[in-house]
C-alpha cells in the first residue's frame, strides 16, 4: 500500500463526513486543527475506519482521537503503512 | 389540587436473575452479572462482553402463540408487567379500562428480531433486494414497534392512553415521567409504565464498536463495567426490562396499597450539542436536576442518594459528576452516588426503568447499592460513589438521572410520600 | 383559577409526496396532484405491491449542510428540512428571540432511519463488522429526529420522541401542547417517516394492509366501496407550537390556529366484544377543547382505505356527529399513508383549510357506501365557513388519537 497523501485524506473526509461550508479544504490545511475544519471525533473515527479498511492497517483508537491535525493523522497512518 | 402519583408495584428482568428479588440480591451484595457474549459468536467484534438475561419465556407462563408473536423485548415487558401487577395487589378486573394506560420506553425496540428476519430475507446478507416471499408476518411489527406497548395494554386491558416513549438511553426514565404527567393531568388513573430493550445482537454490538462506546475489556467480563474508575474504557451492553404500577396517590392510599415512593419531580432537557458527545460542564443535566427538584419542591439537601447514569464511558462519568456539582452545590460531595451499571451493564432504553427499580428498593430496604469494580477513582470523579459494597442507610429521597444519544438529559426525584412539602 | 395556556401554531413545514413546502403541498391537495407513483427507489418488480407516495424533488444537499448528509437517513433529512421551514415561517430561525431552554422538540417516527440501517445491516453481513458506520449508533433509532432538530437549531427545552404508528404525529402534537402548557414557550413538533428501501417497503407490506392495485388512481380509496388497502408514503410535517401569549409578545408574524383539544385512547384487545376507542378519542378531544360536535366544521379522517377500518371510523363519526352530520375528508389519498407523518400533515392541512376556508377533497374516492352515513368531500374541494376542525389518526394495533384545531381568532 502506497503512502496516504493529503489529497487522499481530503477525499476520505468528504466521503465519510461531508465538508463544512465555511472551510476551504483545497487550501493548505496540513496543520489546521480538525476542529477548525469542522470535523468532530465521529467524523475522524468514520474516516479513520475507512482508511484502515482500504489500507489493511490498524491504528489505535486513542492515537486517532489524539491526532489533532491532518499532518498528525497522515503521520500516524503512514507510520502504520510502513510497518505493515 | 395537583394529583400526586405513586409507584405501587415493581417487576424486573435484568442480568443476574429473574424477578425483583434476585435483582435486589445482586445489587445489595455488590455482585456483577456481566459476562462473555453467549447469544452469538462475538469473536469478530471489538467488544465481546454483555449483560445477558437468562430468560425462559415458557417458565414465565407465556403461551407458545405469545412466544411466537412477541419479540424478546416485548416478552420481557409482559413478564415484568405481570410481576408488577401481582406486586401491587391491584385488581385489574375492578378498574375502568378507559382510565388505564401504558407508557413503554425502548431505545432500539425489536432490533434483535429485525436482524434475525433480515438474515432470512436477504440470504444471510448477500442480497440487497430482499425477497418478499420470505416475509415473516411479524416483520411489520419489527419495523414499526407500536405492538410493544400494545401487548402490555392487552395484558392488562388498558384502553386509555398507550404509547411508546423512545428517547434513546433516557427512555426508561422518560416513559415513567410521561406516565406521571398523564395521571397528573387526569388522562388516566393507573398506568403500567416502564421500559425494555434487548439489544445484544450483531448489528447493535457493531455500531457501538464503531463508535468505540463499549468496553474492549474482553479478558475480564465480570469486571468490565467500571463506572467512575480511572481504568474505565466504555460501557457494557446489556438487556433488561422493568415495569411499574403507577397510581394516583389518594386512590392508592384508599385501597391500602403498599407505596414504594411518590414520583415527586421529573424533567428533561436537551444539550443541543452533539448526537453522541457531551460537553464537560454538565449544564443541561444540571438544569434538568434543578427543574425536577423544583417540581418536587425539595432542596438539593433533601437528596439522600443519587442513582447515577454512570455508564462507564470516559466522557459520561465526568459530565455527570460536573452536573451533580453544578446542581447540588456542596451537597454533591456529601450525598452517596452509585451506578448499578457496574453490575448489570447498560440496557440502553430499559436501564432508566431498571434504575428506578433500584432506587425504589433502596428506599424500601434502607440500603444503597454500590458501584462495583470501583477500585481507583478517576481524579476528576471525586464524589462518594459507594465503592464495592452496599451501604445501610435510611433513604427518603432519591435522585435518578439519565443521559443519552441525541443529547437527552433527564432527572427524576422519587421520595416517600410523607417527605412532600 | 387561571385559564390554561392556549397553544397556537405559528409555523408550518411540510415535506410530502406531491408537494415540497407548505404552499406546494396545499396546492397539490387542492388541485388533486397525485403523489402516488410506481416505486422508483429500487426494482420492485418482484413485490406484490409496487406503488408508493414518494417525494420526488428533494435534493438533500440543497436543504442541508454537507456535514449532515453522511450521518442522516432520508427520513431525518426530511424532518430537518421541515423543521427549518417551520422555524423560518414562525420567525424563529437564526437570530430567534427565544432562549435555548424556551424551545423543546417533540417528534414521532414509526419506522426510524430504516433505509440507513438497511445499508448498515447489508455492510455488516456482506462485508463485516468493521464496515459498519459510526453513525449507525444514532441514525437508526426513533429519537434521532428530535435529537438532530434540537442540535441543528440549538433548542434545549423539554423534548421527547413518541412511537404509536400512524397515530404518532397527533400524539407528538398533543404532547407538545402539554409541554407548552407546563411552561415551555414553544415546541417544534410533528412527525416524519420514510421506509421505502427494499427491506423497509417489504416490511410495510408484511402488515397485510397494503393495496396490491397497480393503478395509482385506484390503489388507495379511503371510504370507497372498492377500498382494498392503502399505499405507503413518506414525509410528514413539522409545526411550531407556541404559547399564545408568548407569540403575541414577540410579535409572531402569523397564527395559523390553535391546538384546542387532544386525546388518545386504545382499542380493546383483539377478540374483545368491547367497542373501538375511536369515538371516545374524538369526544374526549372535543371536551378538552370545550367544544360540542356542532362546533366542528370539518373532520380530517384517518381513512384507512380498508372496508373493516373505514366502517369503524364511519360508525364513530356517525355516533359523534349524526348521519352526514359534518363534512369529512381524507386528503391523504394523494400522498399515501405517511405513518407518523400522516397525522402531522393532516393537522397542517386542517390549519390551511381554516386559513383559506376550503376543504380539500378525498381524491380518487368515488362511491361511498350509503350505510357509512358520511358526507365525504369528493370530486373537488368544497368552500365552506370553517372555524374548527377535528383530525383523527389510528395506529396499527389499536392507537386512536384526535386533535381539535380552531381558527386563530375563535377565542378573541
Amino acid at each position: 500500500m502506497a503512502q496516504l497523501t493529503l489529497d487522499d485524506l481530503r477525499r476520505v473526509l468528504i466521503a465519510c463526513a461531508g465538508e463544512n461550508d465555511d472551510v476551504d479544504l483545497s487550501g493548505d490545511i496540513l496543520d489546521v486543527p480538525f476542529e477548525e475544519l469542522g470535523y468532530d471525533s465521529l467524523a475522524l473515527m468514520e474516516s479513520a475506519a475507512a482508511i484502515e479498511r482500504e489500507a489493511g492497517i490498524s491504528v489505535s483508537d486513542d492515537a486517532v482521537s489524539d491526532a489533532g491535525t491532518p499532518r498528525a493523522l497522515l503521520d500516524l497512518i503512514n507510520g502504520a503503512v510502513r510497518a505493515a | 389540587m395537583t394529583r400526586r402519583v405513586v409507584i405501587t408495584g415493581i417487576g424486573v428482568r435484568a442480568p443476574g436473575g429473574s424477578g425483583t428479588k434476585e435483582f435486589w440480591s445482586l445489587l445489595s451484595e455488590g455482585r456483577t452479572a456481566t459476562r462473555e457474549i453467549s447469544f452469538f459468536d462475538a469473536s469478530p467484534f471489538r467488544s465481546r462482553v454483555a449483560g445477558e438475561v437468562d430468560f425462559d419465556p415458557r417458565a414465565e407462563g407465556l403461551t407458545p402463540r405469545q412466544i411466537r408473536r412477541m419479540d424478546r423485548a416485548t416478552q420481557f415487558a409482559v413478564a415484568c408487567t405481570r410481576e408488577a401487577l401481582a406486586d401491587s395487589g391491584l385488581d385489574t378486573a375492578g378498574l375502568d379500562p378507559h382510565r388505564v394506560g401504558v407508557t413503554l420506553g425502548s431505545a432500539v425496540a425489536s432490533a434483535t428480531s429485525l436482524e434475525n428476519e433480515y438474515l432470512v430475507m436477504s440470504d444471510s446478507g448477500r442480497d440487497w433486494l430482499v425477497d418478499p416471499a420470505h416475509l415473516s408476518p411479524y416483520m411489520f411489527d419489527y419495523l414499526s414497534p407500536g405492538v410493544m406497548p400494545a401487548e402490555v395494554a392487552w395484558e392488562i386491558g388498558a384502553e386509555g392512553p398507550v404509547a411508546m416513549v423512545s428517547d434513546g438511553c433516557t427512555s426508561g426514565l422518560d416513559a415513567v415521567g410521561h406516565a406521571v404527567t398523564l395521571i397528573r393531568e387526569g388522562s388516566a388513573d393507573v398506568i403500567l409504565a416502564g421500559a425494555t430493550d434487548t439489544p445484544i445482537s450483531p448489528i447493535v454490538v457493531a455500531c457501538f464498536d464503531a463508535i468505540k462506546a463499549t468496553t474492549s475489556r474482553n479478558d475480564d467480563p465480570a469486571h468490565a463495567s467500571r463506572p467512575f474508575d480511572g481504568s474505565r474504557n466504555g460501557f457494557v451492553l446489556a438487556e433488561g426490562s422493568a415495569m411499574f404500577v403507577l397510581e394516583e396517590y389518594e386512590a392508592a392510599k384508599a385501597r391500602g396499597a403498599h407505596i414504594y415512593a411518590e414520583v415527586g419531580g421529573y424533567a428533561t432537557r436537551c444539550n443541543a450539542y452533539h448526537m453522541t458527545g457531551l460537553k464537560k460542564d454538565g449544564r443541561e443535566m444540571a438544569e434538568a436536576i434543578r427543574a425536577a427538584l423544583g417540581e418536587a419542591r425539595l432542596d438539593a439537601t433533601a437528596v439522600d442518594y443519587i442513582n447515577a447514569h454512570g455508564s462507564g464511558t470516559k466522557q459520561n462519568d465526568r459530565h455527570e459528576t460536573a452536573a451533580f456539582k453544578r446542581s447540588l452545590g456542596q451537597h454533591a460531595y456529601n450525598v452517596p452516588v452509585s451506578s448499578i451499571k457496574s453490575m448489570v451493564g447498560h440496557s440502553l432504553g430499559a436501564i432508566g426503568s431498571v434504575e428506578i427499580a433500584a432506587s425504589l428498593l433502596a428506599i424500601e430496604h434502607g440500603v444503597i447499592p454500590p458501584t462495583a469494580n470501583l477500585h481507583t477513582p478517576d481524579p476528576e470523579c471525586d464524589l462518594d460513589y459507594v465503592p464495592l459494597t452496599a451501604r445501610e442507610q435510611r433513604v427518603d429521597t432519591v435522585l435518578t438521572v439519565g443521559s443519552g444519544f441525541g443529547g437527552f438529559q433527564t432527572a427524576m426525584v422519587l421520595h416517600r410520600p410523607e417527605v412532600a412539602a | 383559577m387561571s385559564t390554561p395556556t392556549r397553544t397556537v401554531v405559528t409555523g408550518i413545514g411540510v415535506v410530502a409526496p406531491g408537494g415540497l413546502g407548505r404552499e406546494e403541498y396545499w396546492k397539490a391537495l387542492l388541485t388533486g396532484r397525485n403523489g402516488i407513483t410506481g416505486i422508483t427507489r429500487f426494482d420492485a418488480s418482484r413485490y406484490p405491491s409496487r406503488l408508493a407516495g414518494q417525494i420526488q424533488d428533494f435534493e438533500a444537499k440543497e436543504h442541508l449542510p454537507s456535514r449532515l448528509l453522511p450521518q442522516t437517513d432520508v427520513s431525518t433529512r426530511y424532518a430537518l428540512a421541515a423543521a427549518d421551514r417551520a422555524l423560518a415561517d414562525a420567525g424563529l430561525g437564526p437570530g430567534s428571540p427565544l432562549a435555548d431552554y424556551d424551545v423543546g422538540v417533540v417528534t414521532s417516527t414509526a419506522q426510524g432511519g430504516f433505509d440507513f440501517t438497511h445499508r448498515e445491516f447489508h455492510k455488516l453481513w456482506s462485508k463485516g463488522p468493521e464496515f459498519v458506520s459510526v453513525y449507525e449508533s444514532f441514525a437508526w433509532f426513533y429519537a434521532v429526529n428530535t435529537g438532530q432538530i434540537s442540535i441543528r437549531n440549538g433548542l434545549r427545552g423539554p423534548s421527547a420522541a413518541l412511537v404509536t404508528e400512524q397515530a404518532g404525529g397527533l400524539d407528538a402534537i398533543g404532547h407538545a401542547r402539554r409541554t407548552v402548557r407546563a411552561g415551555t414557550r414553544a415546541v417544534l413538533t410533528g412527525g416524519v417517516d420514510s421506509a421505502l428501501d427494499p427491506w423497509g417497503f417489504a416490511s410495510q407490506l408484511a402488515g397485510g394492509l397494503v393495496s396490491t392495485s397497480t393503478d395509482p388512481e385506484r390503489a388507495y380509496l379511503p371510504f370507497d366501496a372498492d377500498a382494498r388497502g392503502h399505499v405507503p408514503g413518506e414525509g410528514g410535517a413539522i409545526l411550531v407550537t407556541e404559547d399564545a401569549d408568548s407569540a403575541r409578545e414577540r410579535g409572531a408574524e402569523r397564527v395559523y390556529g390553535e391546538i384546542a383539544g387532544y386525546a388518545a385512547t386504545f382499542d380493546p384487545a383483539p377478540g374483545s366484544d368491547r367497542p373501538s376507542g375511536l369515538r371516545r378519542a374524538a369526544e374526549l378531544a372535543l371536551a378538552d377543547a370545550g367544544l360540542a360536535p356542532g362546533d366542528i366544521d370539518v373532520v380530517l379522517a384517518d381513512g384507512a382505505g380498508r372496508p373493516d377500518a373505514d366502517r369503524v371510523e364511519a360508525e364513530a363519526l356517525r355516533a359523534v356527529f349524526g348521519p352526514r352530520g359534518v363534512p369529512v375528508t381524507a386528503p391523504k389519498a394523494l400522498t399515501g399513508r405517511l405513518a407518523a407523518g400522516g397525522g402531522a400533515a393532516d393537522v397542517a392541512t386542517a390549519l390551511l383549510a381554516l386559513r383559506d376556508q376550503v376543504i380539500p377533497h378525498t381524491a380518487h374516492t368515488g362511491s361511498v357506501p350509503e350505510e357509512y352515513g358520511l358526507d365525504l368531500v369528493v370530486g373537488q374541494p368544497r368552500e365552506a365557513a370553517l372555524r374548527s376542525a377535528l383530525v383523527l389518526a389510528r395506529g396499527r394495533h389499536g392507537f386512536n388519537s384526535a386533535v381539535v384545531v380552531t381558527a386563530a381568532d375563535t377565542h378573541n
